[in-house]
């Protein structure tokens, strides 16, 4: 019988990303196989708050919102719905917990693991890089640490994470059919930021 | 380009949102007894002013919600619907 295997959408990127990074300005680097779950419920319901006490935080109510527990991060998709990310392979986990706390109240739990892969962007360069194609103000005063924004990124459906406002690194999580666009986009992007350049 | 203001997300460029036309377009109570030509204005008939029009955007690459704005489709400027109800009522 076939062995069940995973292949994340830029397994074959790996060498790309990697060459078309500058070291000290920009890092691109695939962060596959993080666990996702999206969740849909009412916000004001009492499941909401078991959900929230069973993860270790709040689910976000503010716009743009990520709360941190633990291993976990939840961010705010819309006022009733979340996508929690876990370590590899903690979906199912992660969907035990909050269905244990749901107690047969109405809501939507999916594991959407295989639904969008993460780009990992990191150094210097980062907003300006993701600027070129994403019209949000990404300002640490606008979108600081553990924000997150549903937008376009060269005309791609993608949600932002800000990972830390230093360095600065950011998330780029994209659906897997339009992860090797993205990051050839990002690849051509960052051409300008090489030895001799930019 | 414009900059619509989603309720939940804030201002964002218009390539994020769905047109949904004219808001408070109700569906007829009384379906049954409804007359054909009750029927053609429900679902053809549209006002189209010169000015300010109320209508319906989604923001379908954010957040996915509906909601009401008025635009004056004269100018393109956009305010944001006040009653606050219509605004951040939590719907599918
Ligand atoms: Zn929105």
């Amino acid at each position: 019988m076939a062995e069940p295997y995973a292949e994340s959408p830029l397994a074959t990127y790996t060498e790309v990303l990697s060459r078309h990074s500058v070291p000290g300005r920009i890092d691109i680097a695939e962060r596959p196989f993080v666990a996702q779950v999206d969740v849909r419920v009412d916000p004001k319901s009492p499941a909401a708050e078991r959900i929230g006490t069973a993860l270790g935080a709040m689910l976000p109510n503010q716009p743009g919102e990520v709360a941190v527990a633990g291993e976990l991060s939840v961010l705010w998709l819309g006022p009733d719905e979340w996508l929690i990310l876990g370590p590899e392979g903690s979906q199912e986990t992660i969907q035990d917990t909050v269905n244990a706390a749901l107690d047969g109240d109405h809501a939507a739990v999916v594991d959407v693991s295989a639904n969008r892969t993460i780009l990992s962007i990191t150094g210097p360069k980062t907003r300006e890089l993701l600027n070129k194609g994403c019209a949000l103000d990404l300002h640490p005063r606008s979108f600081a640490v553990d924000r997150c924004a549903q937008t376009m990124l060269a005309r791609a459906g993608v949600i932002l994470v800000c990972r830390d406002t230093q360095l600065p690194s950011y998330w780029v999580i994209v659906r897997s059919s339009f992860a090797r666009y993205v990051a050839d986009w990002l690849a051509d992007a960052a051409v300008e930021y090489g030895s001799g350049s930019g | 380009m414009m900059l619509i203001p989603c309720p939940w997300c804030g201002p964002r460029n218009e390539i994020e949102f769905h047109y949904g036309g004219q808001a408070d377009v109700h569906y007829p109570s009384d379906p049954r007894s409804t007359s054909d030509e009750d029927w053609a204005h429900f679902l053809f008939f549209r006002d189209n002013p010169k000015g300010v029009f109320t209508e319906r955007w989604s923001h379908a690459a954010g957040c996915r919600r509906w909601f009401t704005v008025h635009r004056d489709t004269v100018t393109n400027e956009i305010h944001p619907d006040d009653s606050a109800s219509a605004a951040r009522t939590v719907t599918r």
